[in-house]
């Protein structure tokens, strides 16, 4: 077992979101604050390593016809733990966080890393691989929300980052940011700069 | 609220693709030609215009608290909001298996057309996405719940062929290596996103 390959290619190589283009649809409206999105990346990571673990466990007794709806109903019970638990705990986020935690349901690399991984390869094997393809997910996450949130408010974490003498010299917040549409154009120039480093080498 | 306006309101305004990116992995997958984006389109409008008001009824009388009261009022305390999630999602999934039978039985023509899409809806967010949405906005009868499901549906149609046109021009030009493909979508449906934002001033 390559513990290591299996944990690293999903970040760079393998990027779920900007090689494979999945999981795009429930989570770019949480990127314009970074908090929201480490809760969230967390939450598809769990997630995701998680129903990689259970449904390599089931897959020998799993019939093929009725895969995806089983797959689903193990998928939903999963969010509905981390659902929960964020209601629980994490009360002002999981509001800021809506519908989009339920949303975790059909995120695409969660069904695409069960179909393309689970059902073919032992338990130990595919937690590391949901963990790794979590942890992928997360990293686009982060690396989007940092850029929105430090340039769209001029703070971190809810944190002021942008000297208070920038704003008195005449710097501006660039609203734009934090309007939904400019995330995808971050995931574009991430895409761009990833597809000319991996083609260049 | 008037239905005219709630519908032109799910279309434009409130649009699944520009403002609140549901359903992004098909709509990026398969918009490369404007043929076969109208049919998926057709086929999520088709699927939500249904499942939105089924979803509607089984959130009023099971999963909102005190829904079970209809059965007895020994239930009326019961509250099962927690299994939204679980429950929508295997209607949605139920939904679109029959409906791929009864398409197939009835009509061999439409199947043709929609066949291959509608696997691939039951695990579209936009479905799911709409329904919950439907629940966090409480609307009042189960008629609001299904112009929004078709207001929806019709708004992911347009966005779908919207980009489905412009990638099939985008072929003759010229863009930057790294860019090409899924790059300049990304960046398209962004720009798009910030034109729709222009309905946002609309008070309906």
């Amino acid at each position: 077992m390559n513990v290591k390959k299996l944990l690293i290619e999903p970040l760079r190589k393998a990027n779920p979101v900007t090689v494979l283009v999945l999981g795009i649809c429930s989570c770019l409206a949480v990127t314009a604050k970074l908090k929201p999105a480490l809760v969230m990346g967390a939450s598809v990571t769990l997630v995701t390593a998680f129903s990689n673990l259970i449904i390599s466990l089931l897959r020998k007794g799993i019939p093929n016809r009725i895969r995806i709806i089983v797959q689903l109903v193990v998928v939903s019970t999963l969010v509905i733990l981390v659902d929960q638990f964020l209601k629980a705990f994490a009360y002002e986020v999981s509001k800021q966080l809506s519908v989009y935690v339920g949303l975790i349901i059909t995120n695409c690399i969660i069904m695409g890393r069960l179909e393309a991984f689970a059902l073919s390869h032992g338990p130990g094997e595919s937690f590391l691989d949901g963990l790794g393809n979590g942890l992928g997910y997360s990293l686009i996450l982060i690396i989007v929300a940092f850029f929105r949130e430090l340039l769209g408010s001029g703070t971190l974490l809810g944190y002021q980052v942008i000297p208070q003498s920038w704003y008195e010299a005449g710097y501006q917040n660039n609203g734009l940011m934090i309007l939904p549409p400019m995330a995808l154009i971050v995931i574009g120039i991430i895409i761009w700069i990833n597809n000319s480093k991996t083609e260049s080498k | 609220m008037n239905l005219f306006n709630l519908f032109l309101k799910s279309v434009f305004v409130d649009n699944m693709i520009f403002a609140y990116f549901l359903g992004m992995c098909s709509y990026l997958a398969v918009s490369k030609t404007v043929k076969t984006s109208a049919g998926l389109g057709l086929a999520v409008t088709f699927v939500l215009v249904i499942t939105v008001p089924v979803n509607y009824l089984i959130n009023k009388y099971l999963l909102s608290p005190g829904a079970l009261a209809w059965i007895s009022p020994r239930l009326a305390e019961v509250d099962l909001s927690f299994l939204t999630y679980i429950l929508f999602i295997a209607i949605i999934a139920a939904i679109v298996q029959i409906l791929e039978m009864i398409i197939e039985t009835f009509t061999p023509s439409l199947y043709a057309a929609l066949g291959i899409f509608l696997p691939l809806i039951a695990v579209n967010c936009a479905i799911l996405g709409c329904s919950l949405f439907m629940q966090e906005r409480g609307f009042s009868n189960i008629g609001e719940a299904a112009v929004f499901g078709l207001g929806s549906g019709i708004g992911w149609l347009l966005a779908i062929v919207a980009i489905a046109a412009i990638r099939e021009k985008l072929r003759y030009s010229k863009i930057p290596k790294g860019l090409e493909g899924v790059g300049i979508s990304f960046i398209i449906t962004g720009l798009m996103g910030i034109a729709f934002m222009a309905f946002m001033g609309f008070k309906l």
